[in-house]
């Protein structure tokens, strides 16, 4: 390979993004940290929360399952509006996400 | 207005397609589910720098209508034109683009076999973790906190099923702090002797496999093959899994099972086409060497409807080299160019080595054996295993479409995409090509009155 020559100092492409402020929403209630731009679900997840979904005839607690929106497992309630598939929707602030119990009609 | 071409899916495959027509003076309008365009393999997260590889395609994208978040449910004929509706936003705002030529470009979801235990939270889908990894920055099973530094150390994950994927996402996994205790592979080596040519006839690829692997050992994962995860332990969260070795059929081997402690598993088995719309549009398939059914593309990519073409891992599974590949002829080909016959050979050379892998990683018939009566193999209807079989032994049912009839299996929310290809094979058969009517759920008010679009 030949070596390089000293041609024009390439600046750096690599864009200065400014560090994203992280904002909070509710999840039942308590409050939940996430970044600009996350899904619900992935900041539910880095909350440590796994479960925010129970099924409708066992109660069983669900939560993200394929990560990219084809499974609806991960269905949530958002500010008051059910199945909402939190891989998907992206956090915003002052949101109220709440466990959807069975198909979320039925409270 | 009425684009020259209307590109659904912004991955590899469409993206090199819509930046290809454009620079041959098309109109061209790029529509994607996602926020962010990159498709599967490049997700990054909003505000993130876009990853390199699709950096210079995502730049060309200043010549084109780019429409994110964007899922388009149908495709329709309206004279000599494609009418295509989509749902916009987090708010589903109804959206209507037309379009003289539509190029496919949808992809590929995952497949994923059933096994006792497999609706715990904390079990993901291997790419699944993968994307959320990469677009959301979230580990599952480990909490840690979103400090914008990306995320901590902590969980164990377990990384199983089968297919080249699972080495890449271990490796992420890994590189993001999680512990990954073992990769559980259910091919062994002997299959992929059975299709050494083709595999050998690409080094490259085969040299960035053996990089995963070293890696991986540095971080004292354990790698075994012809195992398998035959179970999830928990009580409303992921604890354990049993490992169990496997037969060359991947019938679990008696007595061999082993438990092993984690916070989530990431499994998968391989990838299968979207194919709904294609299919709703009428587009012929064949079936992969893995027994999966594909969108039939000619040699320039086009389908068997005229006026509609399909690129990338619609057509089939076989990474994000072939699906650029394919997305360039058939923008050529929607301008009218004839493809250069390098373009035809690349692509010859990526499919027969995807076909090789597919085939390396065909689910062994033996996997049935992992259930047990009450596995919920249909994760939205909650339809046990015993069920099912019921309805093929008692009442006579002998494919996916009858076994949904009697049982709701495959009828819920996902509309059989997750447990599609499980139920095929308990009714004895390989998975047929999807029938959707739409591609997602559609707001009733949009259904009712979709919005038209100006000529
Ligand atoms: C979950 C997952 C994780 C993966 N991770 C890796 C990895 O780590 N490494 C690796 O080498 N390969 C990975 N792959 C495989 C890799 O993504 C593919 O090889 C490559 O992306 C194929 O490119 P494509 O353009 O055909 O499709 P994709 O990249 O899948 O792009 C398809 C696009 O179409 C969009 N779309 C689908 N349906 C619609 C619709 N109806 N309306 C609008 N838009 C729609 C999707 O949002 C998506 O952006 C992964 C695949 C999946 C499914
Ligand atoms: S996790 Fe599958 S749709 Fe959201």
């Amino acid at each position: 390979m030949s070596s390089r020559t000293p041609r024009a100092r390439r600046t750096p492409r690599a864009p200065r993004t400014p560090a994203p402020v992280p904002f909070t929403f509710t999840f039942d209630g308590r409050p939940v940290t996430a970044l600009p731009g996350q899904s619900v679900a992935a900041a539910l997840w880095s909350a440590g929360i796994l479960a925010w979904r129970t099924t409708r005839h066992g109660g069983a607690p669900r939560g993200a399952f394929c990560g990219i929106g084809t499974c609806y497992d991960c269905l949530a309630t958002v500010n008051g509006r059910p199945n909402r598939r939190a891989c998907l929707l992206p956090a915003r602030p002052g949101d109220a996400v709440t466990t959807q119990e069975g198909t979320g009609h039925d409270r | 207005m009425t684009a020259d071409l209307a590109v659904v899916g912004a991955g590899p495959a469409g993206l090199t397609a819509a930046a290809t027509a454009a620079r041959l003076g098309l109109d061209v309008t790029l529509l994607d589910a996602a926020q962010r365009p990159g498709g599967q393999l490049y997700r990054h997260p909003a505000g993130g720098p876009v990853p390199r590889p699709v950096r210079r395609l995502v730049r060309r994208l200043d010549r084109v209508t780019h429409l994110p978040h964007h899922h388009v449910w149908t495709v329709v004929r309206d004279g000599d034109t494609w009418l295509l509706h989509a749902v916009a936003g987090p708010d589903e705002a109804p959206a209507a683009v037309r379009a003289r030529a539509v190029l496919l470009a949808t992809g590929a979801y995952e497949r994923q076999l059933p096994f006792p235990g497999w609706t715990l939270p904390g079990v993901v889908g291997a790419g699944g973790a993968q994307a959320m990894l990469k677009g959301g920055l979230a580990l599952p099973g480990t909490g840690a906190p979103p400090a914008g530094t990306g995320p901590g150390a902590g969980g164990r994950i377990v990384v199983a099923g089968s297919g080249p994927l699972l080495l890449a996402v271990a490796t992420t996994l890994a590189a993001a702090g999680a512990r990954v205790p073992v990769l559980v592979e259910a091919s062994g080596p002997a299959a992929y002797a059975r299709h050494a040519a083709a595999l050998a006839r690409n080094p490259a690829k085969l040299f960035q496999g053996a990089l995963y692997g070293g890696a991986l050992l540095h971080r004292t994962t354990r790698l075994l093959t012809r195992h398998a995860v035959t179970a999830a332990h928990g009580t409303t969260r992921l604890e354990a899994v049993t490992v169990t070795r496997l037969d060359p059929d991947w019938r679990p081997v008696p007595g061999t099972g082993r438990r092993v402690p984690c916070d989530a598993l990431a499994v998968g088995h391989g990838l299968v086409p979207q194919l709904e719309l294609a299919t709703g549009l009428g587009c012929a398939t064949r079936r992969t060497p893995d027994g999966t059914p594909a969108v039939e593309v000619d040699a320039e990519q086009r389908t068997s409807v005229p006026g509609l073409w399909a690129a990338g891992e619609t057509c089939g599974v076989g990474g994000a080299e072939l699906a650029s590949a394919e997305g360039e002829i058939a923008a050529l080909s929607v301008a009218g160019r004839r493809p250069p016959a390098a373009a035809a050979r690349r692509r010859a050379r990526l499919r027969a080595f995807a076909d090789a892998l597919a085939a390396a990683h065909r689910p062994g018939p033996g996997w049935t054996d992992w259930l047990d009566g009450a596995t919920e193999v249909c994760r939205c209807e909650e339809v046990t295993a015993a069920r099912i079989r019921a309805a093929v032994t008692d009442l006579g049912a002998r494919d996916a479409r009858s076994v949904k009839l009697l049982t709701r299996a495959g009828m819920g929310w996902c509309q059989g995409r997750t447990c599609g290809p499980a139920v095929a094979r308990l009714a004895g058969r390989d998975p047929a090509p999807d029938r959707r009517p739409l591609s997602c759920p559609v707001p009733l008010s949009q259904l009712a009155q979709p919005p038209g679009a100006e000529k």
